[in-house]
Parts: C-alpha cells; structure tokens; sequence
C-alpha cells in the first residue's frame, strides 16, 4: 500500500482515537473513587478521606483537561476525514452523539468548575453533589459512544435508502447486539484502570513517604475493589468473546488464531506467530480444546476459521492476536495481585509485604495497557469493514490531497507526543508532592463564605462528640 | 424561493442557537487570551487565567454541541463542510488544545510557566483567527459550483481580513467581561482597550457588510428589495445604537476610576451585555443574507437534512435538556458571581 490519503487518514484516527481513550479510561474510575471518598468523608468525618479527594482531584483534573481536549478533535474528526462515512450514516450515528452532548458533556463541563473551583464557595453536601454529577456524567457519556461504536460493531435496526442509513427502531440501535457487553465491559475496564492507578500510587507513598494513614486507605480500597473487579471483567469478557463469535465470527477467529475454515476440538492458543501468506500459524503453544470448550461449552465443538471468507476479508491477523493476548494476560496478572493482596490481608502483613508493595508500585499503567489492547481487538478485528459486513473503511474516505493529511498526521504526532511527556511530567510532580497535610486542608476549608465548612470541621476537630 | 417550515427550519434555528451561544460564550474567553499579550506581570495573568478557569470547558462544549447538531441532523452539510474546512479545523483544533492545556499546566507549573503562557496566547488566537477564516468564506460563498476539497477556496484577503475582525471581536468581548469582573487596574486598561476594539470592531462590519452588498447580488436583492427591507434596517441601527452606548459605558467606569468615585455596579456590569447585544444583531444581519443556506449557493438546510426520523428522536432531548443545561450553566455562573479574587482559590 501507498501513502495515500485514505491510509493516512486512518493513521491519522487510529492516532487520535488512541491517545484520547487512555485519559478517560482513567477519568471515569477516578471521578467515580473521588465521589465515593468526598461520600465517605460526609459520612463518616474521617479526615483521610477528605485527603485523599483533595489529593486525587490534582491528577483528575489534568487527565480530565488531557481527554476534553482531545475529544474535540475526535468529534470533527469523522467529517474532515471520513466525509463520505459521515453521510451515510449521519442520521443513526448524529443523533446519539448529540445526546452524548446533550445528556453528559454539559453535564461533567457544568459541574466540573464546581467539583474544582467550588471548595470555598459552595457547602460540603452540594461539593459531593457536583463530583457526583461528574462521575456519572462520565458513565452517561461512556454510554453514548459506545452505543454509536457497537452500533458500527453489529449494525441493527437500520434500513438503508439509496445507499443512506435511516433508522428503523431506536432500541434497537441503541441496544444493539454488542452494546451490553461492549458497554459493561468498558465501564468495569475503567474503573479496574482507574484502581491500579491509585493502588500503584498509594503502594508507592506507602514505601516512600510519610503519609501511611492516607496510603494505607488506598491500598486496601483499591485491592477490596479490585478483588471485585477484575474477576467480574474475566467474566464478562468471556462472555463478550462469545457474543463475538455469533456475530464477527472472523473477528473470533483472528483472535484466536484459526485458519482452517471450519475446525473441531480448537486449542487454546497461549502463543502463535500468524502468518497470513502461508495462512498459517508458526510456533503454536496451545492448550488441547481449551478454546472449543470455552467458546463452544464443547470439547469437540467447531469453530470458524479465517479462510471461511477471502483474503480481501480478513483483519490484520497478528495484531488483533497478539492485542487480545496482551489484555487477557493483563486481565489475569490482576486477578492474581488481586488474589495475592486477599490472602496477605488475611494473613495481617499486608501493609508489611515490601515486595508485594514493590510489585503494585510497578502496575500504574496496566490498566491503560489492556484498554487500548482491547480496542485494538475490536478495531482492528472488524477491518475492512467500518459499519460490519456493509460500509468498507476504504470506500468513505474524504478525497482529500495526501499532503494535507499528512500535514495535520505530522501535527497531531508532534503535539501529543509534547503533550503526552507534558502530562507525564506533571502527574509525576503532583504525585511527589503529596497530598496537602491535614492542618492546611482544615485552613483551605474555612473559605469566605463556607458556614457549612466549618461546622463540618467543628465536628472534625472535635471527634470525641461523634463517639456515644 | 419555497420556504419549508417543520423540523428542518427548527434546526437550522438551533444550530443558529448554538453558534451564537459558542461565538458569546467561548468568544469571551477566547477573547481572554488574545488579549492576554498586552497584560505583563504575572500577577495580571494569574487575574485573567482565573477569571475564566472554572467556565471554558463549559463554553467549549457548544462548539462540540453546534458540531454534532450539524452532523446529525444535516450530515451532507457536516460532511461536506468539515472536510472543505480541513486545514482550518484542524488549525482550529490544535489551537484548542494547547490553551485548553495551558489552564490546567500554568498554575501547577514553575519553570514552565512562561511556555504555558505562550500556548494559552497563542493558541487562543489561532483558534479565533480559525473560526473567522471559516466565517468569511461563508459569507464571501464559494463561486464554483463543484466543492472542491483539494482548493484552497478558504485562503483569501478577505477571509484573513475576518479572520483577524474575529480575534477583535472577540478581544472586546473579553474586555468588556473584564470590566465586570476585575477591579482597579486591570478593569482600567480593560476598559480602555475595549473602547478602541469597539472602534475597530464597527468598522470591521461595516467594510464586510459594504463588501457582501457590492459583491453579492442575491444578498443586495434581500437587504433592498422586499417589503420587509425597511424592517432589516433597524439592524444596522440598533447597531450602532448599541455601540454608542457601549463606548459611553466604558468610558464611565474609566472616568469614575480616575476621579475616585465608586463605580456604579450596573455601569461594570453594562457593558458585556451591550457587547453581546452587538454579536446578537451582527449575527442575526448573517443570517438574514444566508438564509436558507448552510453553505452559501449549494447546500441549503431542507437539502441536508437528515430523515424526519432522525429530527425527531432528538427533539425530546433538546427540549428536555438544553433548558436544562441553561438552568445549570446560569446556576453555575451564579455560584462564582462577583470579582475574581486574588487570593488562590480552588483544588
Ligand atoms: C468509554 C468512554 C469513552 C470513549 C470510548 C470515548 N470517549 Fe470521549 N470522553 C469520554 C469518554 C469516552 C469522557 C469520560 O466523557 C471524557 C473524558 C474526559 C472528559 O473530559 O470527558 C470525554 C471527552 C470527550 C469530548 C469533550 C467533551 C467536553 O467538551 O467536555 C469529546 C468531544 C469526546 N470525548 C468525543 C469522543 C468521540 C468522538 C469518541 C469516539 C470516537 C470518544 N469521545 C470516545
Ligand atoms: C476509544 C477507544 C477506541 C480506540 C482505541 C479505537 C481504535 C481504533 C483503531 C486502532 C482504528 C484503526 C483500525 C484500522 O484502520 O485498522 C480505529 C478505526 C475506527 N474507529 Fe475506533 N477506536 C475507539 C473507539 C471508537 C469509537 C467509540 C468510535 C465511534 C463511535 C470509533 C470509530 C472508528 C472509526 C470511524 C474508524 C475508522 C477509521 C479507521 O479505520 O482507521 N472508534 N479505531
Ligand atoms: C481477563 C479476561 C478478559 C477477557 C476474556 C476479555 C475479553 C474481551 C473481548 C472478547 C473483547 C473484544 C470484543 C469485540 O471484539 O467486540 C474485549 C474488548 C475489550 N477489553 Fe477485554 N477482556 C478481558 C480483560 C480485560 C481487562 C482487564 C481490560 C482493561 C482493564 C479490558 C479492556 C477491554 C476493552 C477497553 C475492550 C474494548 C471495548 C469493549 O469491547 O468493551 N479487558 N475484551
């Protein structure tokens, strides 16, 4: 292939749809822990939790201004570049954007001066209130997109009328085959993100620093909630991996590596190089029918391979292969930390196990790691297609000149790599910084007009009162 | 010409809303940092950048609002307008990028800090600059009947020349929401800035509208030929009503200033809605020369509509929401009311 347009165009939305997903595969967790803490606080009065929101509001708002300002771009995006995509299929994918629009971005934009800037303006309930309407303005705003993308995924509900897509039933747009799965398991990917994030930072200051009471809480929120999780993602995607195989069966098929067009008892394949010219793989390590008992409940079941369709069909084997390795064996990694922070929690040491901690200190950018390897899987696996099995990715490109696009590829390149080591730069510096001590955040508090503020840290103060 | 009434008219006036509340809101604090240059010490800075922190994000999403409107419920024109615009969006968008990073990196930055400036500067201006190249091809329509992507149709004098009329435009906005929310020196130079803006702002409209009526018969024909035409003419008036009064204004808070009187709140307050009355008429006088079309002389709004089908699955939420999302935004501006203090507020 050439470096033309089209090509480039893709480059150019695989580059920014990439960069964008890492900020709010973050955010979503991390709004929604910083809600859950501010709530925690009211309740219970206990200052940690308080430090900890006031610690983790820093990082949030740099890693939200990072996905709201490249998600602009992704949003016109897809007429600059995708024009002929954008016609066809305005009607069914323009209105669920704009009431991702409507229902969350005012909603987090609204709010989110208030849940940063309003500590001293408004009172302590009405603070939780708008960090709360943040986070679940994040999950309505997860809600929308990927409706539109499952929508792209398994097309239904549509007619199409002289080549334009019509919608024939909202629902089933809206509820598309994919979109339960594809939605939870995103959510849940994003929380789980968000938790190793915290876990890695509060195992680090537990190492390091002098704010143990703070770090301690974080360490063992985040291993309670990621006991929860993870397994719970193992779950759903196994589940999700079944829905693929009814309805991307050649999506299934790359991931797991099958050739032949129909075969039984298919192995677990650990590791494989695919080889799409000899339409082969080399170096297989499997497990025996480990995949057709998984996918199949059958231990002889069958399964599609990928010569099922021709050549013309197929998505770029080894990376959806090697992507869905990757997350799968990131998903595992953390039920096994999630597993080995339980028993050493029951054991008592948890908080004494300097090697445990080291291992959590390392584990910051998994999460993100796995969120962009499973997009890659979905992406990837659908290629040639854009809407599955009728748009074709090549035909909706804008005729634009190859150098303009090149022009802007070369832009967003230089700008988000700045940027990206910029983002990297500050949440290092904020996170050596620490969290503010308690005796200042008591002083932040007693704001000009924060009548409710004091009370609450009368109480504070004074927790002897609490106790009868 | 056939007027068509129904869904598509209701969103072509909608994506008319949008337009104005972005060019209003974001115009404010786009404005903010094309005059941020012209303030020096860092402590002015710090002033400005607050002034407007809590809010640009807020501002921001109409312009994320008027996008999608436009692709969902005119695709052909979102299509074909985003991708004849390429570079300037893109150019648009990187300049978004960069002041909208520059809030959240100046204030926790310390050797950094003249860059962030910089990119907030910088940035603002090329995104306005942007949005007023875009605008002057609008007006100016193009000429071949074929769009061509591959043209450079949107690079002319003219465009450039609205181009930087935007940037004024926007500065004055920005000036005039200065007077309101700051105090001693900086509402002095605000003020005084805003007054020559104001001047180049009236003339900015006048050459444009003198342009579009010599250039274009089809507008000439609007503006002069029917029964309605003595009624479009209370625009211009009130125009340059709203002006006058708007210079008469900031000149008060400076004359009070200088001989020490308090200044009268509503004198403060004044003109920033003055200035949006102005961006008000200025728009409606748009319309009026463009209407029915979304792209001037080749897509009009009832062409590019998408299915009724469509229109209609999202008029709930409009209705429902965009009341709303203006009770909450209102709300929002509430809670910060006042002068931009000095003391570092926030996270
Ligand atoms: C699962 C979640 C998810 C996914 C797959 C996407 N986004 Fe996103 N996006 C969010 C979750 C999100 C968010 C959590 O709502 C953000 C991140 C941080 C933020 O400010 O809001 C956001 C911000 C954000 C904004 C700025 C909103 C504002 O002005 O406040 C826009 C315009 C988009 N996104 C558009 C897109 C488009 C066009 C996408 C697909 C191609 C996309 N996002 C994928
Ligand atoms: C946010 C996480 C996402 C990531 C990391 C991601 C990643 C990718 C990648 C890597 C491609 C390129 C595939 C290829 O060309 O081989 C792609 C294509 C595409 N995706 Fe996504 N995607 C994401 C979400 C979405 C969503 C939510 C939508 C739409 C609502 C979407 C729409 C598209 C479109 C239109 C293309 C076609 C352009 C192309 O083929 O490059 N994506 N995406
Ligand atoms: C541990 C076992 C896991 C399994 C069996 C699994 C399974 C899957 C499958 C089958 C898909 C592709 C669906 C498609 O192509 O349509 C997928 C996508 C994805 N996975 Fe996983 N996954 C696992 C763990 C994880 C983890 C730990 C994360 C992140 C923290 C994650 C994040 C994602 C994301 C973001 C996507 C793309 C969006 C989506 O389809 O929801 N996965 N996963």
């Amino acid at each position: 292939m050439e470096l033309d347009a089209a090509l480039l165009s893709r480059i150019q939305f695989a580059f920014t749809v990439s960069f964008h997903i890492i900020f709010p595969s973050i955010t979503i967790g991390l709004a929604t822990l910083i809600a859950i803490w501010e709530g925690l606080w009211l309740k219970t009065a206990n200052p940690v939790y308080l430090q900890l929101a006031k610690f983790w509001i820093k990082p949030f708002a740099i890693t939200f201004g990072m996905g709201v300002v490249s998600g602009i771009v992704l949003s016109y995006e897809f007429g600059t570049n995708f024009s002929e995509f954008s016609r066809i299929t305005g009607a069914v994918l323009g209105p669920l954007m704009a009431y991702e629009v409507l229902t969350a971005f005012f909603l987090e934009a609204g709010f989110l001066g208030i849940m940063l800037f309003g500590w001293q303006r408004v009172g302590p309930k009405l603070h939780f209130f708008a960090t709360l309407v943040v986070a679940i303005g994040t999950w309505i705003s997860a809600f929308w997109i990927i409706a539109a993308n499952s929508w792209m995924q398994t097309p239904a509900g549509h007619i199409i009328v002289d080549g334009v897509f019509q919608v024939d039933n909202w629902w089933q747009v809206i509820f598309n085959p994919s979109m339960p799965y594809r939605f939870s398991h995103m959510l849940l990917a994003a929380f789980i993100t968000a938790c190793f994030v915290v876990l890695a930072t509060s195992a680090w200051q537990l190492l390091h620093t002098q704010h143990k009471s703070m770090a301690r809480k974080g360490v063992s929120m985040t291993l309670w909630l990621a006991l929860l999780l993870t397994p719970l993602q193992a779950f759903v995607g196994d589940l999700h991996g079944l829905n693929v195989k009814e309805h991307q069966p050649v999506k299934l098929a790359a991931m797991e590596g099958i050739w032949a067009e129909r075969e039984t008892g298919v192995p677990l394949l650990l590791f494989a190089i695919p080889d799409k010219t000899a339409e082969k793989n080399h170096f297989e390590i499997g497990i025996p029918k480990l995949a057709s008992l998984i996918l199949t409940h059958d231990i002889d079941g069958e399964l599609a391979g990928l010569k099922a369709v021709p050549a013309d069909e197929r998505p770029n084997v080894a990376l959806v292969f090697f992507s869905f390795r990757i997350m799968v064996g990131i998903g595992l990694l953390m039920i096994l930390v999630a597993l080995i922070g339980a028993w050493l929690r029951w054991r008592g040491t948890l908080y004494k196990s300097r090697w445990f901690l080291t291992v959590c200190s390392y584990l910051a950018p998994t999460g993100v790691i796995a969120v962009l390897a499973g997009w890659y899987v979905v992406e990837i696996g659908r290629q040639p297609w854009l809407v599955y099995g009728l748009v074709r990715t090549m035909d909706v490109v804008s005729p634009l000149p190859a150098e303009r696009v090149l022009f802007s590829l070369t832009l967003f390149v230089a700008t988000y790599s700045l940027l990206f080591g910029v983002y990297l730069y500050f949440m290092r510096k904020l996170i050596r910084k620490g969290p503010p001590p308690l005796a200042y955040l008591h002083q932040q508090l007693v704001g000009v007009k924060a009548a409710g503020y004091a009370v609450a840290l009368a109480k504070q103060l004074n927790p002897s009162k609490e106790q009868h | 010409m056939e007027l068509q009434f129904g869904l598509p008219l209701f969103y072509f006036l909608l994506l008319g809303f949008a337009i104005l509340m972005y060019v209003l809101l974001d115009g404010f604090d786009l404005g903010i940092g094309i005059l941020y240059p012209w303030f020096n010490t860092d402590a002015e800075h710090d002033h400005l950048m607050r002034s407007i922190s809590h809010v640009w994000d807020g501002n921001e999403t109409w312009l994320v609002f008027g996008g999608v409107i436009l692709f969902g419920a005119f695709p052909l024109a979102y299509a074909s307008i985003a991708s004849l615009f390429y570079l300037p969006i893109m150019l648009m968008l990187i300049g978004l990028i960069f002041r909208g990073v520059a809030f959240e990196y100046r204030f926790k930055s310390t050797t950094s800090k003249q860059w962030w400036n910089r990119a907030f500067a910088i940035g603002s201006s090329l995104a306005a600059f942007c949005q007023g190249l875009m605008l002057g091809v609008l007006v100016q329509g193009t000429d071949n009947n074929t769009l061509m992507m591959s043209s450079l149709q949107w690079l002319s004098p003219f465009s450039v020349f609205t181009g930087i009329a935007v940037m004024a435009g926007y500065a004055l906005l920005a000036c005039t929401y200065l007077t309101m929310k700051s105090r001693g020196a900086i509402q002095q130079k605000a003020a005084r800035y805003g007054q020559r803006l104001l001047l180049f702002v009236m003339l900015a409209m006048l050459l444009v509208s003198l342009w579009t009526l010599w250039a274009q018969p089809e507008i000439r024909q609007r503006w002069f030929g029917g029964s309605y035409a003595l009624g479009l003419f209370l625009l211009p008036l009130s125009a340059i009503l709203t002006a006058r009064l708007l210079f008469r204004d900031l000149g008060r808070v400076q004359r009070q200033f200088a001989a020490e009187a308090d200044i009268n709140a509503r004198h403060e307050s004044r003109p920033f809605w003055l200035a949006a009355s102005l961006f008000l008429l200025a728009f409606t006088g748009l319309v009026v020369g463009l209407f029915p079309y979304l792209l001037p002389r080749h897509l009009t709004f009832y062409q590019a509509a998408a299915p009724d089908n469509s229109l209609s699955f999202m008029l709930p939420g409009i209705i429902i929401f965009v009341p709303l999302i203006l009770a909450y935004t209102l709300w929002g501006y509430h809670i910060f009311r006042g002068k931009i203090e000095d003391y570092e507020e926030g996270y």
